[in-house]
């Protein structure tokens, strides 16, 4: 079995699967029970300023979006920051912190964009001896109303501004948790950065109706016939969550920052392709509040096994593995040439791939009067839709053209050398090859 | 599981079971879905192109299109396209050989031996529908042609609906004190439960437009003579009303009864209690009705029910399905034996048999007898035509050419009194209604 033990920020845990910031983490009953559970970590739901803590409505707090058999695929909420005194955070904190010192705490925050306001509740964290503060710059609901959230996140001076506070008034790593709901995620990642921060976590929820009531024609979740836009997540928003993942591991100016990957992580893969995307760990929320705790050991067990089976002895040997691989679409090679090709011993004969390329695409597959579905090589521009509709795994692939062969449908021969936009003659920016 | 028989004693006497234990018996066969379980199931749907399933339906339901509306949350709507080929797509969805037809067909058998489950989905979609209040199609403006439909079996009620539909005025000519046919009288209980074939037949009928007239026999209390003087069309859907005979040795035995009418007393019964069963009951056939026959005769109490079928597993009529119905409910099944002399004195106590054996020229006796203890047999052997009325008629049925016109002008026929079907229900409701489409073009061509 593969050692899971992972640093990150200088911050042992077991694993890499720490709960993000959310309501499986709002006390000290839940906390406890994920670490017996086996959780490596925990960010501590968002606390806010001292005084009399926020309130929540009292009608229903998530929506969600199910497949054909309700399962959750995807999740929002409308739920705030925690509704708890400050006080009793603190204290269960510092409780469970001392009862699990192998295990990561980590402390969210969200308080006004004032350096008193960050001045003030930032040595009550250190005295719990948690050992991170997670800046929580993302939720889209709520509290970005009040100046907080993500409409901290969504400026990227402020980023900076609260980061190199916290940096001067707290003495452990400081993560900046980032809001997806902007045009570029690389800038806020610059921001905090810039201000000193040292990590970025990401990506918190994405503003989202999940539903609409169509009898009561009102927004879901509805309370008393309203609505309001909440933060979505699940497995739904992976995708996203990876794409933002990668830009910051690649990018220049935020190349080498680590990483807390978050965003619909559900298994030990989805867990290993954010690592490998550049992600030092990662964050799990919408999985443990539909399946509980006990999903720990599913990414536990998964993630050992594969690393066993590629012969990683720790996290630290596969993560970023995968970020040389994520370019530009500039620089894709135009010389690679593929065509699918159809298995006609798993053919199901179903006809999803004809009616997907002769309708959408581009009428590159054939049927006979009796079934039989065939590639035209010289139609065929290996748009990959067919394989993606098939319903039989392994049924259709790609293959691609070996150097020296005529494309039928260019009538070129395929060269084995690079060649991409940069260079190709129908782009007016092209730089002649040197 | 059956109930187990509370009395041994020969027979056939009436009240073996307790009403529990009748009405777990009896019980629908294919309970029907949940709201839930019908999504779930219709999302194992591929929405295939050119599906084959289509192609499998005798009516051609566009299978992929209704359950792409159950998926959608809109079962009613399926309904509608279910119902705009099939009127009758209700019964269809508890009666249809779906393993032969469009399950059969469906590429998730092919791929896995698990089909969609288009049968429960098309239950699912049609009662849906039914339970709503009135009648989803409407009539077009009135022709003025009158038509006569004779039999309110599924050919007859689909040709009656089509015909109203393009605005024709319908009489039902039925000789049966209730509607439906074979849907009512001749298919065992569990696959019709509380009444469906009388709520299916009145609902086809809500669209107005067609009358139905019971107590009319063809060649008795009506001719087709005098039909096709007084109508524009006729239309028959008569099905098959003689049982062939068997012709044993042997003497005259009490216990000696036809499946077809021991299943329409059964349907008809009001307490299945008070229905007689033999203790040995003997089935002779091979088809659906035989199976039907057997698996009630043992869901009355029979304590041993055996069906033997003079030729081999594979050329029964009856679908594998049902064999196996048949085989879990605890019928003994016996292939490639004929029946050749009942015994008993004054009411039957045995049946013997004789081996066959199939060879190239056919079906041969072997000479090797057996016997079976009965006190009860059902013949289950086919049925023919009764009274032809003068048309022609070819292995003792109705010869049609196209849509169902026979020999003879202004007539039309369809369902199991016409050559060339397979004796499904679906298949009368498809001729019913391809001959109706005909009818209303030739009347208003």
């Amino acid at each position: 079995m593969a050692d899971l033990t992972t640093r990150f920020l200088g911050i042992e845990s077991p694993n890499p699967f720490w709960l993000a910031s959310a309501p499986p983490t709002d006390k000290e009953y839940n906390v406890r029970r994920a670490f017996e559970a086996g959780w490596g970590g925990v960010v501590w739901k968002t606390l806010g300023a001292e005084g009399p803590p926020v309130v929540n409505v009292n009608g229903p707090r998530y929506g969600v979006v199910h497949g054909a058999d309700r399962r959750v695929l995807g999740l929002n909420n409308i739920e705030l920051i925690t509704d708890r005194d400050l006080e009793t955070n603190l204290e269960e904190m510092a409780r469970v912190k001392a009862d699990y010192p192998d295990r990561a705490l980590i402390a969210s925050i969200m308080v006004p964009c004032e350096e008193a306001a960050w001045k003030a509740i930032l040595p009550r964290v250190a005295e719990t001896n948690a050992d991170g503060i997670e800046l929580n710059f993302g939720c889209p609901h709520g509290m970005s109303e009040r100046g907080m959230g993500s409409a901290v996140g969504q400026v990227p001076e402020y980023i900076e501004m609260v980061a190199r506070w916290c940096k001067q008034y707290y003495d452990r790593p400081v993560i900046v948790k980032l809001t997806p709901n902007i045009t570029d995620i690389r800038k806020p990642a610059e921001a905090a950065r810039r201000g000193g921060a040292d990590a970025v976590s990401l990506i918190n929820t994405i503003n989202s109706i999940t539903a609409v009531d169509l009898d009561r024609m009102a927004p879901e979740p509805t309370i008393d016939g309203k609505g309001s836009h909440g933060g979505y997540c699940g497995p739904a928003v992976k995708p996203i969550a990876l794409s933002m993942v990668s830009e910051i591991a690649r990018a220049e100016a935020t190349r080498g920052m680590p990483i807390s990957g978050i965003g619909g992580i559900t298994t030990w893969r989805d867990a290993a392709e954010f690592m490998v995307l550049g992600a030092g760990n990662v964050q799990v929320c919408t999985a443990a509040m539909t399946y509980g705790f006990r999903i720990v050991e599913e990414l536990c067990a998964g993630l050992s096994d594969w690393m066993d089976e590629k012969g990683y002895r720790s996290t630290a040997d596969f993560v970023g593995k995968a970020v040389p691989n994520v370019t530009d679409w500039k620089n894709l090679n135009l010389n690679y040439v593929a065509k699918a090709r159809i298995d006609q011993d798993l053919c199901i004969k179903c006809g999803r791939c004809y009616a997907a390329c002769e309708d959408t695409s581009h009428q590159a597959i054939a049927m006979t009067p009796d079934r039989v579905f065939e590639v035209i090589d010289a139609e065929c521009v290996a748009c990959n839709l067919c394989v993606d509709v098939c319903p039989v795994e392994n049924c259709i692939e790609m293959v691609p053209m070996e150097a020296g062969r005529v494309d039928p449908r260019t009538g070129r021969v395929v060269s084995p050398d690079h060649a991409d936009w940069t260079t190709h003659p129908n782009n007016p920016m092209a730089q002649a090859a040197e | 599981m059956p109930a187990q028989p509370q009395t041994g004693q020969p027979g056939p006497i009436a009240g073996r079971l307790s009403a529990d234990a009748l009405a777990e018996n009896f019980a629908d066969l294919h309970p029907p879905l949940s709201a839930h379980e019908a999504r779930v199931a219709a999302d194992r749907c591929y929405f295939c192109h050119d599906a084959p399933c289509v192609t499998a339906c005798p009516t051609e339901i566009d299978i992929p299109l209704f359950i792409r509306e159950i998926q959608g949350g809109r079962p009613e709507t399926a309904a509608r396209e279910i119902f705009e080929a099939n009127i009758l797509g209700g019964m269809c969805a508890r009666v249809c050989p779906t393993e032969v037809l469009c399950e059969g067909a469906c590429v998730r058998e092919a791929a896995e031996g698990k089909p969609v489950e288009i049968g429960l989905l098309q239950r699912h979609a049609t009662d849906s529908l039914m339970a709503r209040q009135g009648h989803p199609f409407t009539r077009a403006p009135r022709t003025g042609k009158r038509v006569a439909v004779v039999g309110a079996g599924p050919a007859g009620l689909a040709c009656a609906h089509r015909l109203a539909r393009h605005g024709h005025d319908v009489v039902i000519h039925e000789g049966a004190p209730k509607p439906g046919g074979l849907n009512e009288y001749g298919i065992a209980a569990y696959k019709s439960v509380d009444d469906f074939a009388a709520r299916e037949a009145a609902w086809i009928m809500g669209i107005g437009g067609i009358e139905l007239r019971h107590g009319q026999w063809l060649g008795r209390e009506v001719t087709l003579d005098a039909l096709r003087e007084d109508y524009d069309a006729v239309f028959l859907g008569i099905g098959l009303g003689d049982v062939n005979a068997l012709g044993l040795e042997g003497p005259e035995v009490e216990g000696m009864h036809d499946a077809v009418t021991f299943i329409s007393a059964l349907r008809q019964a009001d307490d299945l209690a008070s229905l007689p069963i033999g203790r040995d009951v003997v089935v002779i056939g091979g088809g659906m009705t035989a199976i039907d026959c057997a698996v009630q005769a043992k869901g009355l109490g029979a304590e041993s029910v055996t069906l033997v079928y003079r030729r081999s597993r594979s050329k029964m009529g009856a679908s594998g399905f049902e064999q196996d119905l048949a085989a879990r409910r605890g019928v003994r099944l016996i292939f490639e034996a004929a029946p050749v002399a009942v015994e008993g004195e004054g009411r039957l106590s045995a049946v013997v048999f004789e081996r066959m054996a199939e060879g190239p020229g056919g079906l041969l006796a072997t000479g090797e007898r057996f016997t079976l203890p009965a006190d009860q047999m059902f013949r289950a052997v086919g049925q023919r035509l009764g009274d032809a009325s003068g048309l022609k008629t070819v292995q003792g049925k109705v010869v049609t050419q196209g849509s169902g016109r026979t020999t003879m002008d202004k007539v039309w026929a369809g369902g199991d009194c016409a050559a060339g079907g397979d004796d499904l229900t679906v298949t009368a409701v498809a001729q019913g209604r391809d001959a109706a489409e005909d009818i209303h073009s030739t009347l208003t061509g």
